[in-house]
């Protein structure tokens, strides 16, 4: 999923000041699951935003919704009925929710009230941490299902390097090195020969070298 | 301001603090009328937005009681709640009202005494701390 956190009050106040009116919207996929910007979120934010605003003697109407999804145009949709009074609109979406509502109402303008961290997984309740990168053309059956450049520092792509220790990072005893993760689990595979090939350096246009990236589905586009 | 009487909101576990209160009532111990008692199924079940709520309808202060350690009924709800608090008390200080006028305690069913204690003992340290400023706003 693609994870979030909500951004400092402060930044968010001073998007919203000059408005009387506004739209706090969440979203119910990724940011719901990493309890960043689901309908719950958007309640306790609207609520702290009131309180913020009337101790500084101002107000605010803030209208709370939550959308299935933000950054498809289908459910994005839904919003024109209702969008007509509100002045702007702070979404607590990903960055892709954002754009696809400032795309879309071109005349509103549209905040974010989260920052987008990265594509991970849940360690444990409460803990995500990064798994992907996105860079297009994936390693993860090369290296035992342990991805080298989402997890290591330095994204090597023959490793370890020389700052693993005890199966650690140097950046950080918090973080372990993807080499000898990637180390034990070919070996718990019975893999050990294929540490041995020299992978070439990576072709990085996949992954965001080559300008922003889009799939085209010629089957299913109009 | 000398006239200050602060409201005070208390989400009670059903299982000890909410029993405690009735113990006060049964032991003729007196309490301050300022505490608002609120019964909760577990004091786990008190969420982030029940708490500014509160304050955002002119609470003074709020606090979460609930079992002691070890002694949930529904085996860590409390634990839960204290962490909820914790993080609430972050948030309101980012909101800019004193962290001090959120609190958790813990209180077995059988402490008629402390639950008076308790709740004279916070209505006190509100009172000092002065009304909260949304609501002075409010005004």
């Amino acid at each position: 999923m693609i994870t979030a956190e909500r951004k400092p009050l402060e930044e968010i106040i001073e998007y919203i000041k000059p408005f009387k009116r506004i739209l706090l919207l969440g979203c119910n996929e990724c940011v719901t699951v990493c309890a960043a910007g689901g309908r719950k979120e958007v309640g306790l934010l609207a609520s702290g935003l009131q309180l913020a605003l009337l101790k500084s003697g101002s107000s605010i109407e803030i209208r709370e919704h939550t959308l299935e999804r933000q950054c498809d145009p289908e459910y994005v949709e839904e919003l024109v009925p209702m969008i007509g009074s509100e002045e702007a609109i702070l979404s607590m979406a990903c960055g892709c929710g954002v754009q696809q509502l400032a795309t879309r109402f071109k005349d509103k303008p549209v905040f974010p009230a989260l920052n987008t961290k990265f594509m991970g997984g849940s360690l444990s309740q409460g803990v995500w941490d990064e798994r992907c990168k996105g860079c297009g053309d994936c390693l993860l059956g090369l290296t035992g299902g342990i991805c080298p450049i989402a997890k290591c520092a330095k994204q090597l792509m023959n490793g370890p390097c020389g700052g693993s220790t005890d199966g650690k990072c140097e950046i950080s005893d918090d973080v372990e090195c993807a080499w000898q993760l990637i180390w034990n689990r070919l070996k718990a595979l019975g893999q050990e020969d294929r540490f041995l090939d020299i992978m070439p350096a990576k072709d990085w246009r996949s992954g965001g070298g080559g300008g922003p990236r889009k799939i085209i589905r010629e089957d299913l586009a109009e | 301001m000398e006239n200050f009487e602060p409201v005070i909101v208390a989400f009670c576990c059903h299982y000890c603090a909410y029993t405690a209160a009735d113990m006060a009532g049964s032991q003729r111990l007196p309490y301050p009328s300022n505490v608002k008692i609120i019964r909760v199924p577990c004091s786990g079940k008190v969420d982030a937005l029940h708490i500014t709520k509160a304050f955002e309808k002119g609470a003074d202060g709020v606090y979460v009681a609930g079992c002691l350690d070890g002694d949930c009924h529904f085996k860590n709800g409390n634990d839960k709640a204290a962490k909820l608090v914790t993080y609430v008390q972050n948030y309101l200080e980012e909101i800019g009202l004193e962290p001090e006028r959120l609190e958790m305690v813990r209180i077995s069913a059988g402490m008629g005494d402390r639950f008076a204690l308790i709740a004279t003992e916070i209505t006190e340290k509100i009172r000092k701390l002065g009304p909260s400023p949304i609501k002075t706003v409010a005004a």
